[in-house]
């Protein structure tokens, strides 16, 4: 998880979001938004938001 | 071997149907397929590196001072094997923390492992072959854990600078009789190559039988570290896991069907207006500030909608519509089905409700949008 630097919710349309991360490679890694067990991203972002100041930002 | 002894071995390999196609589980064991890049660099300074270059090869441990650079290495010495995985040692750590360790390993579906019969009255031993080579002597380990029931084999291998055949085989497993691999598209069995590993998995005994997993017993105590020198590499191809007792030969797949396989676990579109048009394909425009764009599968992916997109820089995409050229300041993407997926590309505005769209590059390329399934 030493790789993400940020996270924000990412509103596809009025009911639907995603989580986009940021990497501190720059890029963008969408992961769906929910329990997905089986996505590796999405287990580091668990991960990641139990660290103090973490937080997954709001969608614009 | 008696004639008696290879008649025995040869009704065994007919039994256990290692003769024909598919006898290889491992995917891409040739590292033929680099898909994400053929070179990456700094890598050992997080517990999880993720596949940083050959497709279906991960690179994880518990990081420390340690670093190095993977690469796909063209293969000069090595008939019928033109790549390779490479590690490259840029960091030393010869203060090894008990914690530290540092391993390669592909991963495999309990759906793709039905056949060993692992964890029934039915199991069968796993013959793990491969080709190594290093820049001087080293013992390392390769091991097997079973990930749906937390059990672990592994054997050392003695790595010298020439390339060498490495064959394993471990012993069948039944466990208790009835714990096989699940039956489903989820991480069941890794297959690793230790190459570093701290004092809490090297004070107790490695073996090469099945047992339930403890971490005083992943690492040989005598195996050397793949940090103690910044001249170190390490050179890994021709990685092949069968069913039975026998390695057979390596088997040899098309780059078409290895790509295909890999495609399973990760999917990348790569738009280079050097060598192409730049674009990524025609969606809709859902309002004056986005693009939704189908974007199907080259084949069906492992997962139906968990799947992470990854994005190169968000202003290295731009949406082409009636109203002009628009760079995007947001990318978004979600698999609607192991098949196809959805893609939303954000602008500032511009965009018209209803209109068609077409999402293409900007001023940068190569520009990729990658679909990632892996384990």
């Amino acid at each position: 998880m030493n790789w993400i630097e940020s996270a924000k919710y990412f509103q596809i349309d009025s009911e639907r979001k995603l989580i986009n991360i940021t990497g501190k490679d720059g890029k963008t890694y969408s992961v769906p938004n929910g329990t997905q067990t089986e996505n590796r991203h999405y287990k580091d972002l668990q991960e990641w938001v139990k660290i103090d100041g973490n937080t997954i930002a709001d969608a614009d | 071997m008696s004639k008696a002894a290879e008649l025995a071995k040869i009704g065994e390999v007919a039994t256990n149907s290692q003769i024909g196609g598919r006898r290889n589980i491992v995917i891409n064991g040739a590292m033929q397929v680099a898909q994400k890049a053929t070179s990456a660099t700094g890598l050992g300074n997080d517990n999880d590196e993720g596949y940083p270059t050959v497709d279906r090869f991960k690179v994880q441990g518990n990081a420390g001072a340690g670093r190095f650079t993977m690469t796909q290495e063209a293969v000069t010495d090595l008939p019928g094997f033109p790549e390779c995985i490479k590690l490259d040692c840029t960091t030393a750590d010869t203060s090894i923390a008990a914690a530290e360790r540092l391993f390669i390993q592909t991963k495999f579906e309990g759906q793709d492992l039905q056949g060993t019969g692992t964890g029934t009255a039915d199991a069968k031993s796993i013959t793990v072959s491969f080709y190594a080579k290093a820049s001087a002597s080293f013992k390392f380990v390769l091991a097997l854990l079973n990930v749906d029931n937390d059990r672990y084999a592994g054997s050392t291998f003695d790595v010298t600078s020439s390339w060498q055949r490495f064959i394993v085989t471990f012993p069948a497993d039944t466990d208790d009789g009835s714990s096989p691999f699940d039956n489903d598209n989820a991480d069941s069995l890794n297959l690793r190559f230790f190459l570093h590993a701290g004092s809490n998995y090297t004070s107790g005994t490695l073996s090469n039988t099945f047992a339930n997993a403890v971490a005083a017993n992943t690492y040989d105590s005598d195996a050397d570290s793949f940090y103690s020198n910044t001249a170190n590499n390490f050179f890994l191809t021709g990685v092949q896991m069968e069913v039975g007792s026998q390695a057979t030969n390596f088997e040899h797949r098309s780059f078409g069907e290895e790509l295909a396989l890999c495609q399973r676990y990760l999917y990348v579109q790569r738009e280079d207006a050097s060598t192409g048009d730049g674009f990524f394909g025609t969606g809709q425009c859902n309002n004056t500030t986005s693009l939704h764009l189908g974007f199907p599968h080259s084949v069906p992916m492992r997962l139906a909608h968990g799947s992470t997109f990854v994005f190169d820089t968000v202003t290295d995409y731009r949406v082409q519509s009636a109203g002009g050229l628009d760079i995007c300041s947001a990318m978004g993407g979600v698999s609607s089905s192991p098949n196809t997926s959805l893609v939303f590309a954000t602008v500032g505005s511009g965009l018209v409700a209803g209109d068609g769209g077409n999402l293409i590059i900007a001023a940068n390329s190569p520009v990729d949008i990658k679909i990632d399934s892996e384990l």
